[in-house]
């Protein structure tokens, strides 16, 4: 496999677990069929729910009735959002910055006054089987005045637009992202920009005059889904006590539990939410959309309920991420060095505030050292559907923009393209246009990976191929997060851990108290726990995990390891300094003949005092943020339009690589999202709003068939944030792609692509109105 | 709700007498009347390969066969690919290769290349891309899965050598 570690550090620490790759903890299940996914759990007397949605993007709930399909033999309950407590629209504080409209979030799961977009949940039954709730469904009158919808941003924020909520005021703190309502006294009318806000730095005046080129561009790209395999699924019982119990996947027990208690107006403590095999998330599985809605339908039928998604409901019904129309300027002096840049970016929220615009903005250009700057926000309502998080969110289209524009300044002054982001690179010390500076990150080094790497300098012969390349950056994220961790009198230890595992992070998580321990990492036993069976954990997201939970788990192995030197201490009768822990064994620091392996002191805790638990709770600051660079190569098909990706080859700065196999598929799974971001996907909607491509037919994700290998090259520059110097690695990859292969089918066909997808019709197109703008030259 | 019918078939090995409605496809039988759930619903239809299984021989989607057409077949699952003493080589690849991130697609997977190795244990990279480009994975870039079988194409082609 070409894949090469690129160390930095001289003198690299020797670990014994971390960096290895073992066979994952939870491999076994997953290729036998055994693991339990959200929809693979059934329990005696269970019912099964499924939801109406709007057939209309936007329209009055004039009435539902609901009487024939509660006629319906085998039909138990139906709900709207009339069963719902109507929370108010004020924001709310979740937790550590997760800012919720209580109101929007209850108005997704059911729709309440309004449909704002096709596929808005409506209305819900139970009934002894799907096919028999399916048929219910046909047997809800719901009466909808239709109104006109408004469906892109430009046409949203018109004079005159159709408004999706009439109290939407327009905030100015880039901070608050879910939008807010007026208060009832204020009698100003709404709108559909929830937000508007500015990063300045520098005099931009100044900057464009010192500049001996400017490029100015303008960008669209369009919604795109997450495309996790596994569709929604919850189930719930709610017991006669009060108490709630949800089986379901997401990326976070603890939001799902938080987010359900907010919208059914019972305490958290209420609820248990036992986290099931999650079967992709990449964002969008960080939101409640079922689980609300099985927990009331059991409430009224006192039997388990489940509801679970069919994919045109997944794509119809849960976020997408944001489409958007971005502007760029640039400018930059002769020997290549940028001296201003100014960008707007709108991003389409769908029906309700929260695009992702913020970090769209703090990332734009993250890679770069730029004194003079300004770049402006919109987060903008419109009726599709809600958009959620997705890998990176908003930074992928910012790229697109930011490196498209740089690409062209490269070529204009005939500077390379890696020489022309060496030279403007940021560094440690290094303040961003958003304003944080930069702790010590990797760029340089992994552009002079990419400058170094055979696929560079390789020759690219034949017509109509070309070659980009991308730079992207993402800032991570952390949160708090909790670890328990039990010593088995066999030597093993039970690791109990809050993160749901997208990828293979029990194995990241594990392998940090094995190293601590000095432990095999298959003598860790982790798992993840239910909301009752282990501390807070934040959700499963901003490529936090093999950070903070890794973190927590390091912590809870050093709390192990204290105790059991203690223990040490106390059989042998010294003292505790006098006993060191060395790769799995105990020993005196003078005697050498006082040793116990892990092993055989486990296996002497419970005569010895008793049973060793360790524990740990984390808020870890010291984040390391994560660099990429790719380098694609591409073949347009002039007949056609097609392009192929020949060869592609992702770098990163990855801080260290726990367990560098679940790092290296990190970056190709984000690597080849981005590569069907940028040739096929995209949502089709018909003029009344509708979704017109909600199947994987339509809706072309890329398969084995239209990919070659992606080389990955993990660059290890160590966070010194973090105890392993741990990076989170999962999400930069998305954020590069779609610009290398714009870039790439640039040096192609000369042509630069400014909307994505660059698909055949559009790379077509975009040929033949060059073809044209030649002859009429 | 329509009165049940009756199937005798054959999976993983066991005659089974099973229940099911004539609108039950064979993913739901197997999911929800038989309760091995190791067969996934991605798409329902016929997109995306999560159900993948192999019926007499053929690789189909398992939400693309009705239940009742299931008489008298002999049906291959998730759960049937593993020997009683250990995993079978292709489950064995993909664990090394580290072929899977969230695990959804990846029954499907190993059932579709089983169809494949079975036949041809010397696929090479073009012909396995192409067998598999009916399963879709979104976690992986396929790097790793197209690495698994083709290593475990190299191990069932020693096995049968040595078997020979």
């Amino acid at each position: 496999m070409a894949v090469t570690t690129v160390s930095t550090v001289e003198e690299k620490p020797k670990y014994k677990v971390v960096g290895t790759r073992p066979i994952r903890h939870d491999g076994l299940e997953k290729v036998t069929g055994q693991a339990r996914y959200s929809a693979d759990i059934n329990l005696p007397g269970m019912l099964h729910g499924k939801v109406l949605r709007s057939p209309h993007a936007h329209a009055v709930i004039k009435s539902i009735d609901t009487s024939r399909a509660l006629a319906l033999p085998g039909v138990e309950a139906v709900m709207t959002s009339a069963d719902l407590p109507q929370p108010s629209g004020r924001v709310a504080d979740l937790g550590e910055g997760a800012m919720m409209n209580p109101k929007f979030l209850s108005n997704n799961t059911l729709a309440s006054g309004k449909a704002l977009y096709k596929g808005h949940a409506v209305a819900a039954v139970a009934a002894v089987s799907q096919h028999v709730a399916e048929e219910a469904l046909s047997l809800i009158d719901v009466e909808y005045e239709v109104l006109p919808p408004v469906l892109n941003a430009l046409d949203a924020m018109k004079e005159g637009a159709p408004i999706l909520h009439e109290r939407l005021f327009t905030a100015d703190n880039p901070f608050v992202r879910p939008g807010g309502l007026r208060d009832d006294a204020d009698p100003e009318g709404g709108s559909n920009v929830a937000s508007r806000f500015v990063f300045e730095m520098g005099d931009l005046e100044k900057g464009f005059a010192e500049a001996d080129v400017v490029v100015e561009r303008e960008f669209r790209t369009k919604a795109v889904h997450q495309g996790y395999i596994e569709p929604h699924s919850a189930t719930a019982m709610w017991n006669r006590d009060g108490h709630v119990t949800i089986w379901c996947s997401s990326q976070g027990q603890f939001a799902m539990r938080d987010q359900s208690a907010l919208i059914l107006d019972i305490p958290l403590s209420q609820i248990k939410v036992i986290p099931l095999e999650i079967g992709g998330g990449f964002g969008g599985k960080t939101l409640v959309y079922l689980e609300p809605v099985a927990a009331w339908l059991s409430k009224k039928t006192g039997r388990p309920v489940k509801v679970s998604m069919s994919r045109q409901e997944v794509f119809e019904g849960t976020g997408p991420t944001s489409g958007s129309f971005m502007k760029v300027k640039m400018g930059a002096t002769k020997d290549g060095r940028i001296t201003a840049t100014t960008a707007s970016l709108i991003y389409e929220a769908g029906a309700f505030p929260g695009s992702p615009i913020n970090p769209g903005v703090q990332c734009m250009f993250g890679p770069y050292d730029i004194a003079n700057g300004r770049v402006e926000g919109y987060d903008v309502v419109i009726n599709t559907q809600k958009t959620a998080a997705y890998r990176a969110p908003g930074a992928p289209a910012a790229a697109y923009a930011a490196e498209s524009v740089i690409d062209e300044l490269a070529e204009k002054l005939n500077i390379d393209p890696i020489d022309f982001r060496v030279r403007n690179v940021a560094k440690e010390g290094t303040r961003r246009l958003t304003g944080p500076v930069f702790p010590k990150i990797g760029h340089l080094e992994t552009l002079e990976a990419a400058k170094n790497h055979p696929h560079w300098n390789a020759p690219l012969e034949g017509p109509n191929r070309g070659r980009g390349i991308a730079a992207g950056f993402w800032f991570n994220g952390s949160g708090p997060s909790s670890a328990t961790a039990s010593v088995s009198q066999d030597g093993t230890v039970i690791l109990v851990e809050g993160s749901p595992d997208i990828g293979g992070t029990r194995a990241a998580v594990a392998m940090q108290m094995a190293e601590v321990l000095g432990i095999p990492a298959e003598d860790v036993h982790p798992s993840v726990g239910d909301t009752d069976s282990i501390g807070f954990t934040s959700t499963t997201g901003g490529s936090s995990v093999a950070f903070k939970t890794g973190w927590a788990s390091y912590e809870a192995a050093q709390d192990i390891k204290g105790q059991m030197i203690e223990r040490v201490a106390y059989i042998w009768d010294v003292s505790a300094e006098d006993v060191e822990l060395t790769h799995g064994v105990f020993h005196h620091k003078s005697d050498p003949e006082l040793r116990f392996t892990f092993k055989e002191l486990a296996g002497l805790l419970l005569e010895t005092g008793g049973p060793i638990v360790g524990r740990a709770a984390v808020n870890p600051e010291g984040v390391g943020s994560a660099i990429a660079v790719h380098i694609a190569d591409v073949e347009v098909d002039p007949e056609t339009g097609k392009t192929e990706v020949l060869r592609y080859t992702a770098l990163q700065d990855v801080g260290k690589a726990v367990h560098p196999s679940y790092v290296e598929g990190q970056i190709q799974g984000g690597a080849v999202q981005g590569i069907g971001w940028a040739l096929n996907e995209e949502y089709f909607f018909d003029e009344e709003g509708r979704m017109t491509n909600s199947s994987f037919l339509d809706y072309r994700m890329p398969t084995s068939l239209d990919l070659p290998m992606i080389d990955t090259v993990l660059v290890e520059v160590p966070n010194p944030g973090h105890p392993f110097g741990v990076r989170g690695v999962g999400e930069v990859p998305i954020v590069p792609p779609m610009a290398a292969i714009a870039n790439a089918i640039k040096a192609a066909t000369g042509v630069r692509m400014t909307n994505l997808p660059m698909s055949p019709g559009e790379v077509l197109k975009s040929l033949w109105d060059d073809e044209e703008g030649k002859n009429a030259g | 709700m329509s009165k049940k019918i009756h199937v005798q078939t054959n999976i993983n090995g066991s005659d089974i007498d099973l229940l099911c409605e004539s609108r039950q496809s064979l993913l739901e039988v197997l999911r929800d009347v038989l309760n091995m759930t190791g067969t996934k619903e991605g798409c329902n239809d016929g997109n995306c390969g999560a159900c993948s299984v192999i019926v007499d021989g053929r690789l189909i989607d398992s939400c693309l066969m009705l239940g009742v057409e299931a008489e008298g077949k002999q049906i291959t699952t998730i759960e049937g690919v593993a020997y009683t003493d250990g995993l079978h080589p292709i489950q064995q690849a993909f664990l090394e290769n580290a072929a899977l991130q969230c695990g959804i697609c990846t029954p499907g997977f190993i059932v579709a290349a089983k169809a494949l190795l079975e036949e041809e244990p010397e696929a090479d990279e073009a012909r396995i891309r192409h067998w598999l480009a009916g399963n879709l994975c979104r976690c992986t870039g396929y790097d790793k899965i197209v690495r698994a079988v083709l290593d475990a194409g190299k191990t069932m082609t020693a096995q049968s050598k040595s078997e020979s």
